[in-house]
Protein backbone atom coordinates (compact mmCIF):
# COMPACT_ATOMS: atom_id res chain seq x y z
CA UNK A 1 0.00 0.00 0.00
CA UNK A 2 1.37 3.42 -0.93
CA UNK A 3 0.52 6.40 1.23
CA UNK A 4 1.50 10.03 0.76
CA UNK A 5 1.34 12.23 3.86
CA UNK A 6 -0.42 15.48 2.84
CA UNK A 7 1.06 17.33 5.83
CA UNK A 8 4.66 16.59 4.82
CA UNK A 9 4.60 16.55 1.00
CA UNK A 10 5.76 19.76 -0.70
CA UNK A 11 4.95 18.61 -4.23
CA UNK A 12 8.47 18.38 -5.72
CA UNK A 13 7.43 15.56 -8.12
CA UNK A 14 10.71 13.66 -7.64
CA UNK A 15 8.74 10.45 -6.94
CA UNK A 16 6.85 10.84 -10.23
CA UNK A 17 10.16 11.27 -12.06
CA UNK A 18 12.16 8.51 -10.39
CA UNK A 19 9.62 5.67 -10.12
CA UNK A 20 10.85 2.99 -12.57
CA UNK A 21 7.33 1.61 -13.02
CA UNK A 22 5.63 5.03 -13.45
CA UNK A 23 3.20 4.38 -10.61
CA UNK A 24 2.59 8.02 -9.69
CA UNK A 25 0.62 10.74 -11.43
CA UNK A 26 0.27 14.36 -10.42
CA UNK A 27 -3.17 15.07 -8.98
CA UNK A 28 -5.25 17.74 -10.69
CA UNK A 29 -6.51 19.35 -7.47
CA UNK A 30 -4.62 21.57 -5.07
CA UNK A 31 -4.76 20.50 -1.43
CA UNK A 32 -5.26 22.92 1.45
CA UNK A 33 -1.52 23.66 1.59
CA UNK A 34 -1.43 24.62 -2.09
CA UNK A 35 0.36 21.46 -3.25
CA UNK A 36 -0.43 19.15 -6.15
CA UNK A 37 0.12 15.83 -4.37
CA UNK A 38 1.47 12.78 -6.21
CA UNK A 39 -1.23 10.17 -6.66
CA UNK A 40 -0.32 6.43 -6.90
CA UNK A 41 -2.77 5.69 -9.73
CA UNK A 42 -1.12 2.51 -11.06
CA UNK A 43 -0.45 0.94 -7.67
CA UNK A 44 -0.77 -2.56 -9.16
CA UNK A 45 2.47 -1.98 -11.10
CA UNK A 46 4.41 -1.27 -7.89
CA UNK A 47 7.25 -3.74 -7.32
CA UNK A 48 8.00 -2.47 -3.76
CA UNK A 49 11.50 -1.34 -4.65
CA UNK A 50 11.16 1.52 -2.10
CA UNK A 51 13.07 3.92 -4.37
CA UNK A 52 10.38 6.60 -3.98
CA UNK A 53 10.80 6.41 -0.19
CA UNK A 54 14.55 6.97 -0.54
CA UNK A 55 14.11 9.78 -3.06
CA UNK A 56 11.40 11.60 -1.08
CA UNK A 57 13.17 14.64 0.44
CA UNK A 58 10.28 15.29 2.84
CA UNK A 59 9.83 11.74 4.22
CA UNK A 60 6.20 11.82 3.10
CA UNK A 61 5.86 8.49 1.25
CA UNK A 62 5.43 5.10 2.87
CA UNK A 63 5.26 1.85 0.92
CA UNK A 64 4.07 -1.14 2.95
CA UNK A 65 3.42 -4.75 2.11
CA UNK A 66 -0.21 -5.67 1.42
CA UNK A 67 -2.04 -8.71 2.68
CA UNK A 68 -2.15 -9.96 -0.91
CA UNK A 69 1.64 -9.79 -1.03
CA UNK A 70 1.83 -12.21 1.88
CA UNK A 71 -0.03 -14.70 -0.26
CA UNK A 72 2.43 -14.09 -3.09
CA UNK A 73 5.26 -14.74 -0.66
CA UNK A 74 3.60 -17.98 0.35
CA UNK A 75 3.39 -19.01 -3.28
CA UNK A 76 7.07 -18.21 -3.68
CA UNK A 77 7.82 -20.30 -0.61
CA UNK A 78 5.90 -23.16 -2.16
CA UNK A 79 7.90 -22.81 -5.34
CA UNK A 80 11.12 -22.76 -3.33
CA UNK A 81 10.10 -25.91 -1.50
CA UNK A 82 9.30 -27.48 -4.89
CA UNK A 83 12.74 -26.53 -6.13
CA UNK A 84 14.39 -28.01 -3.05
CA UNK A 85 12.32 -31.15 -3.52
CA UNK A 86 13.53 -31.34 -7.10
CA UNK A 87 17.10 -30.85 -5.96
CA UNK A 88 16.79 -33.67 -3.42
CA UNK A 89 15.22 -35.84 -6.13
CA UNK A 90 18.17 -35.17 -8.38
CA UNK A 91 20.56 -36.01 -5.56
CA UNK A 92 18.83 -39.28 -4.90
CA UNK A 93 18.84 -40.02 -8.65
CA UNK A 94 22.60 -39.36 -8.78
CA UNK A 95 23.15 -41.58 -5.79
CA UNK A 96 21.15 -44.36 -7.36
CA UNK A 97 23.00 -43.96 -10.66
CA UNK A 98 26.37 -43.96 -8.86
CA UNK A 99 25.43 -47.13 -7.10
CA UNK B 1 -17.96 7.51 45.90
CA UNK B 2 -20.01 5.31 43.63
CA UNK B 3 -19.99 7.95 40.93
CA UNK B 4 -16.23 8.32 41.25
CA UNK B 5 -15.68 4.60 41.03
CA UNK B 6 -17.98 4.51 37.99
CA UNK B 7 -15.99 7.30 36.39
CA UNK B 8 -12.79 5.44 37.15
CA UNK B 9 -14.18 2.30 35.58
CA UNK B 10 -15.25 4.22 32.52
CA UNK B 11 -11.89 5.93 32.19
CA UNK B 12 -10.09 2.61 32.63
CA UNK B 13 -12.25 0.96 30.03
CA UNK B 14 -11.59 3.87 27.69
CA UNK B 15 -7.88 3.52 28.26
CA UNK B 16 -8.09 -0.19 27.57
CA UNK B 17 -9.94 0.53 24.35
CA UNK B 18 -7.33 3.10 23.38
CA UNK B 19 -4.54 0.67 24.11
CA UNK B 20 -6.24 -1.98 22.05
CA UNK B 21 -6.84 0.32 19.12
CA UNK B 22 -3.41 1.99 19.20
CA UNK B 23 -1.46 -0.72 17.32
CA UNK B 24 -4.25 -1.01 14.75
CA UNK B 25 -4.18 2.73 14.08
CA UNK B 26 -0.38 2.52 13.61
CA UNK B 27 -0.92 -0.08 10.94
CA UNK B 28 -3.57 2.05 9.31
CA UNK B 29 -1.31 5.10 9.27
CA UNK B 30 2.02 3.81 7.99
CA UNK B 31 4.93 6.22 8.14
CA UNK B 32 8.09 6.72 6.14
CA UNK B 33 10.64 4.12 7.37
CA UNK B 34 13.16 6.71 8.54
CA UNK B 35 10.77 9.11 10.25
CA UNK B 36 11.42 7.22 13.51
CA UNK B 37 14.92 8.78 13.56
CA UNK B 38 13.56 12.33 13.17
CA UNK B 39 12.05 14.78 15.64
CA UNK B 40 8.45 14.64 14.50
CA UNK B 41 7.44 17.88 16.21
CA UNK B 42 9.83 19.81 13.94
CA UNK B 43 8.50 18.36 10.68
CA UNK B 44 7.92 19.37 7.90
CA UNK B 45 11.48 20.65 7.74
CA UNK B 46 12.62 24.05 6.54
CA UNK B 47 14.20 22.87 3.26
CA UNK B 48 12.76 24.14 -0.02
CA UNK B 49 10.53 22.12 -2.25
CA UNK B 50 12.71 19.44 -3.91
CA UNK B 51 15.89 20.16 -1.93
CA UNK B 52 18.47 17.36 -1.98
CA UNK B 53 19.19 17.50 1.75
CA UNK B 54 16.25 15.22 2.55
CA UNK B 55 17.49 12.58 0.09
CA UNK B 56 20.96 12.67 1.69
CA UNK B 57 19.30 12.28 5.09
CA UNK B 58 17.39 9.19 3.89
CA UNK B 59 20.55 7.71 2.38
CA UNK B 60 22.46 8.38 5.60
CA UNK B 61 19.88 6.47 7.65
CA UNK B 62 19.97 3.59 5.17
CA UNK B 63 23.77 3.50 5.36
CA UNK B 64 23.65 3.71 9.15
CA UNK B 65 21.22 0.78 9.33
CA UNK B 66 23.34 -1.35 7.02
CA UNK B 67 26.45 -0.50 9.07
CA UNK B 68 24.46 -1.79 12.09
CA UNK B 69 24.91 1.43 14.02
CA UNK B 70 22.54 3.13 16.40
CA UNK B 71 21.80 6.83 16.84
CA UNK B 72 22.98 6.42 20.48
CA UNK B 73 26.52 5.78 19.21
CA UNK B 74 26.49 8.69 16.78
CA UNK B 75 27.02 12.41 17.38
CA UNK B 76 26.38 14.90 14.60
CA UNK B 77 28.29 18.13 14.15
CA UNK B 78 27.46 20.87 11.69
CA UNK B 79 28.42 24.42 10.82
CA UNK B 80 26.27 27.03 9.13
CA UNK B 81 24.22 26.62 5.99
CA UNK B 82 21.17 24.84 4.61
CA UNK B 83 22.74 21.39 4.87
CA UNK B 84 24.06 22.17 8.34
CA UNK B 85 20.49 22.34 9.60
CA UNK B 86 20.14 18.57 9.16
CA UNK B 87 21.39 17.53 12.67
CA UNK B 88 18.64 19.66 14.23
CA UNK B 89 16.03 17.27 12.84
CA UNK B 90 17.71 14.02 13.94
CA UNK B 91 17.09 12.37 17.33
CA UNK B 92 20.74 12.24 18.38
CA UNK B 93 23.32 14.34 20.20
CA UNK B 94 24.34 17.18 17.95
CA UNK B 95 26.48 20.30 17.87
CA UNK B 96 25.52 23.29 15.74
CA UNK B 97 28.74 25.26 15.58
CA UNK B 98 30.25 28.37 14.02
CA UNK B 99 30.61 28.84 10.28
CA UNK B 100 33.25 26.53 8.79
CA UNK B 101 34.52 25.22 12.13
CA UNK B 102 32.49 22.02 12.27
CA UNK B 103 35.52 19.77 11.64
CA UNK B 104 37.51 21.50 14.41
CA UNK B 105 34.69 21.02 16.93
CA UNK B 106 34.30 17.43 15.78
CA UNK B 107 38.04 16.83 16.30
CA UNK B 108 37.69 17.89 19.93
CA UNK B 109 34.64 15.68 20.36
CA UNK B 110 36.37 12.65 18.83
CA UNK B 111 39.59 13.02 20.82
CA UNK B 112 37.61 13.62 24.04
CA UNK B 113 35.54 10.48 23.54
CA UNK B 114 37.14 8.16 20.95
CA UNK B 115 34.31 5.62 21.26
CA UNK B 116 31.83 8.02 19.66
CA UNK B 117 31.12 7.92 15.93
CA UNK B 118 31.27 11.57 14.91
CA UNK B 119 29.50 12.57 11.72
CA UNK B 120 29.91 16.03 10.24
CA UNK B 121 27.27 17.45 7.90
CA UNK B 122 28.55 20.41 5.94
CA UNK B 123 27.81 22.23 2.75
CA UNK B 124 30.18 23.42 0.08
CA UNK B 125 30.29 26.98 1.40
CA UNK B 126 30.94 25.72 4.91
CA UNK B 127 33.60 23.11 4.10
CA UNK B 128 35.29 24.52 1.02
CA UNK B 129 35.38 28.28 1.47
CA UNK B 130 35.44 29.45 5.09
CA UNK B 131 36.38 26.05 6.47
CA UNK B 132 38.75 25.08 3.66
CA UNK B 133 41.82 24.89 5.88
CA UNK B 134 40.03 22.87 8.55
CA UNK B 135 38.95 20.41 5.85
CA UNK B 136 42.39 19.82 4.33
CA UNK B 137 44.12 19.65 7.71
CA UNK B 138 41.46 17.28 9.02
CA UNK B 139 42.24 15.04 6.05
CA UNK B 140 46.02 15.46 6.53
CA UNK B 141 45.88 14.44 10.19
CA UNK B 142 43.46 11.64 9.29
CA UNK B 143 41.04 12.16 12.17
CA UNK B 144 38.42 9.42 12.48
CA UNK B 145 35.44 11.45 11.29
CA UNK B 146 32.77 10.89 8.68
CA UNK B 147 32.25 14.08 6.71
CA UNK B 148 29.17 14.26 4.50
CA UNK B 149 29.56 17.33 2.29
CA UNK B 150 26.36 18.32 0.50
CA UNK B 151 27.58 20.28 -2.48
CA UNK B 152 24.85 22.32 -4.17
CA UNK B 153 27.27 24.55 -6.10
CA UNK B 154 25.88 27.77 -4.63
CA UNK B 155 25.29 29.65 -1.37
CA UNK B 156 21.61 28.78 -1.06
CA UNK B 157 20.82 30.17 2.38
CA UNK B 158 22.13 33.70 1.82
CA UNK B 159 20.56 34.33 -1.58
CA UNK B 160 22.38 32.52 -4.36
CA UNK B 161 25.94 33.85 -4.34
CA UNK B 162 28.65 31.99 -6.27
CA UNK B 163 30.49 29.46 -4.10
CA UNK B 164 34.00 27.97 -4.59
CA UNK B 165 32.45 24.90 -6.22
CA UNK B 166 30.16 26.66 -8.73
CA UNK B 167 30.95 25.29 -12.20
CA UNK B 168 32.67 27.58 -14.71
CA UNK B 169 30.11 29.63 -16.63
CA UNK B 170 27.27 29.15 -14.14
CA UNK B 171 25.13 32.10 -13.06
CA UNK B 172 24.39 33.44 -9.60
CA UNK B 173 23.34 36.69 -7.96
CA UNK B 174 27.01 37.72 -7.72
CA UNK B 175 27.79 36.54 -11.25
CA UNK B 176 25.12 37.89 -13.63
CA UNK B 177 27.41 37.24 -16.63
CA UNK B 178 28.56 33.80 -15.47
CA UNK B 179 31.61 32.89 -13.39
CA UNK B 180 35.02 32.76 -15.00
CA UNK B 181 36.73 31.06 -12.06
CA UNK B 182 37.72 27.43 -11.97
CA UNK B 183 35.82 25.53 -9.24
CA UNK B 184 37.30 23.36 -6.49
CA UNK B 185 37.24 19.64 -7.13
CA UNK B 186 36.53 18.77 -3.50
CA UNK B 187 37.00 15.01 -3.70
CA UNK B 188 40.39 15.32 -5.40
CA UNK B 189 41.42 18.06 -2.97
CA UNK B 190 40.68 15.85 0.03
CA UNK B 191 42.30 12.85 -1.70
CA UNK B 192 45.48 14.85 -2.21
CA UNK B 193 45.37 15.98 1.43
CA UNK B 194 45.52 12.32 2.50
CA UNK B 195 42.03 11.15 3.53
CA UNK B 196 41.37 7.44 4.12
CA UNK B 197 38.09 7.17 2.23
CA UNK B 198 36.74 9.54 -0.43
CA UNK B 199 33.74 9.12 -2.69
CA UNK B 200 31.42 11.33 -4.68
CA UNK B 201 27.82 10.69 -5.68
CA UNK B 202 24.84 12.76 -6.68
CA UNK B 203 21.31 12.74 -5.27
CA UNK B 204 20.26 10.58 -8.25
CA UNK B 205 22.34 7.72 -6.78
CA UNK B 206 20.72 7.17 -3.35
CA UNK B 207 21.60 3.46 -3.18
CA UNK B 208 25.26 3.91 -4.10
CA UNK B 209 25.39 6.88 -1.74
CA UNK B 210 24.05 4.87 1.20
CA UNK B 211 26.56 2.05 0.51
CA UNK B 212 29.35 4.56 0.46
CA UNK B 213 28.12 6.18 3.70
CA UNK B 214 28.16 2.71 5.26
CA UNK B 215 31.79 2.25 4.16
CA UNK B 216 32.66 5.74 5.39
CA UNK B 217 31.17 5.04 8.82
CA UNK B 218 33.09 1.76 9.14
CA UNK B 219 36.42 3.04 7.78
CA UNK B 220 38.85 4.21 10.48
CA UNK B 221 40.30 7.58 9.53
CA UNK B 222 39.02 10.63 7.71
CA UNK B 223 36.20 9.58 5.41
CA UNK B 224 34.74 12.14 3.05
CA UNK B 225 31.52 11.65 1.09
CA UNK B 226 30.70 14.43 -1.35
CA UNK B 227 27.11 14.57 -2.56
CA UNK B 228 26.26 16.76 -5.55
CA UNK B 229 22.83 18.05 -4.62
CA UNK B 230 20.17 20.16 -6.28
CA UNK B 231 19.21 23.68 -5.25
CA UNK B 232 16.26 24.46 -7.52
CA UNK B 233 15.48 27.69 -5.69
CA UNK B 234 18.76 29.47 -6.41
CA UNK B 235 21.09 27.40 -8.60
CA UNK B 236 18.29 26.04 -10.75
CA UNK B 237 16.46 29.33 -11.16
CA UNK B 238 19.61 31.14 -12.32
CA UNK B 239 20.78 28.33 -14.61
CA UNK B 240 17.63 27.39 -16.58
CA UNK B 241 16.87 24.33 -14.41
CA UNK B 242 13.86 25.72 -12.59
CA UNK B 243 12.28 22.57 -11.17
CA UNK B 244 13.83 19.80 -9.05
CA UNK B 245 12.96 17.34 -11.83
CA UNK B 246 15.01 19.34 -14.37
CA UNK B 247 17.98 19.34 -12.01
CA UNK B 248 17.69 15.60 -11.37
CA UNK B 249 17.59 14.96 -15.12
CA UNK B 250 20.70 17.06 -15.67
CA UNK B 251 22.53 15.03 -12.98
CA UNK B 252 21.47 11.80 -14.67
CA UNK B 253 22.69 12.98 -18.07
CA UNK B 254 25.99 14.43 -16.87
CA UNK B 255 27.24 11.92 -14.30
CA UNK B 256 29.92 9.46 -15.38
CA UNK B 257 31.44 6.72 -13.27
CA UNK B 258 35.09 7.16 -12.37
CA UNK B 259 36.18 3.90 -14.02
CA UNK B 260 34.75 5.10 -17.34
CA UNK B 261 36.02 8.64 -16.88
CA UNK B 262 39.60 7.43 -16.34
CA UNK B 263 39.67 6.17 -19.93
CA UNK B 264 38.25 9.40 -21.39
CA UNK B 265 40.07 12.54 -22.45
CA UNK B 266 39.86 15.87 -20.62
CA UNK B 267 37.90 17.52 -23.45
CA UNK B 268 35.11 14.95 -23.19
CA UNK B 269 34.81 15.49 -19.44
CA UNK B 270 33.98 19.20 -19.57
CA UNK B 271 30.69 19.79 -17.74
CA UNK B 272 30.50 16.20 -16.50
CA UNK B 273 30.20 15.02 -12.89
CA UNK B 274 32.62 12.18 -12.13
CA UNK B 275 31.04 9.90 -9.54
CA UNK B 276 32.39 6.88 -7.70
CA UNK B 277 34.92 5.88 -5.10
CA UNK B 278 38.13 7.93 -5.23
CA UNK B 279 40.18 6.45 -2.39
CA UNK B 280 39.80 3.55 0.04
CA UNK B 281 43.17 3.34 1.84
CA UNK B 282 42.87 3.22 5.64
CA UNK B 283 46.02 4.33 7.48
CA UNK B 284 47.04 5.26 11.06
CA UNK B 285 44.40 7.47 12.61
CA UNK B 286 44.70 10.63 14.75
CA UNK B 287 42.60 9.80 17.86
CA UNK B 288 44.22 6.33 18.11
CA UNK B 289 47.65 7.97 17.94
CA UNK B 290 46.66 10.37 20.76
CA UNK B 291 45.35 7.46 22.89
CA UNK B 292 48.53 5.44 22.31
CA UNK B 293 50.69 8.42 23.26
CA UNK B 294 48.76 9.03 26.49
CA UNK B 295 48.98 5.31 27.33
CA UNK B 296 52.77 5.50 26.89
CA UNK B 297 53.22 8.68 28.90
CA UNK B 298 50.45 8.53 31.55
CA UNK B 299 49.26 4.93 31.50
CA UNK B 300 45.70 6.13 30.86
CA UNK B 301 43.71 6.23 27.65
CA UNK B 302 42.57 9.80 28.29
CA UNK B 303 45.32 12.27 29.12
CA UNK B 304 42.85 15.01 30.07
CA UNK B 305 41.82 15.55 33.69
CA UNK B 306 38.07 15.11 33.86
CA UNK B 307 36.19 16.03 37.01
CA UNK B 308 33.50 13.55 36.00
CA UNK B 309 35.97 10.66 35.69
CA UNK B 310 37.72 11.43 39.01
CA UNK B 311 34.38 11.52 40.85
CA UNK B 312 33.42 8.21 39.37
CA UNK B 313 36.74 6.70 40.47
CA UNK B 314 36.16 7.91 44.05
CA UNK B 315 32.74 6.34 44.08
Amino acid sequence: MIKVDPNLCKGCDLCIETCPEHVYDKSSKLNKKGVYLPCPKREKDCTKCHLCELMCPDQAISVTEDEEDDQVDNINDDEKSDQTDNATDEKTLKETTDV
Amino acid sequence: MVEKSLNKNISESEENNLNKTAPKSENKNPEHPYIKYLRKDRLPHIFCNGCGNGIVLNSFFRGMESAKMDLNEIAMVSGIGCSSRIPGYVKCDSLHTTHGRAISFATGLKVGNPDLNVVVFTGDGDAASIGGNHLIHGARRNINLTVVCINNNIYGMTGGQISPTSPEGSFGTTAPYGTTDKPFNLSELVTAAGASYVSRWTTVHPLQLSNSIKKALLTPGFSFVEVISQCPTYFGRKNKLRTPVDMIRSFKENSINKRRADKMEDKELIGKIIVGEFVNKPRAEFSDNVCNLSMQECGKKHATKSAYLENSENL
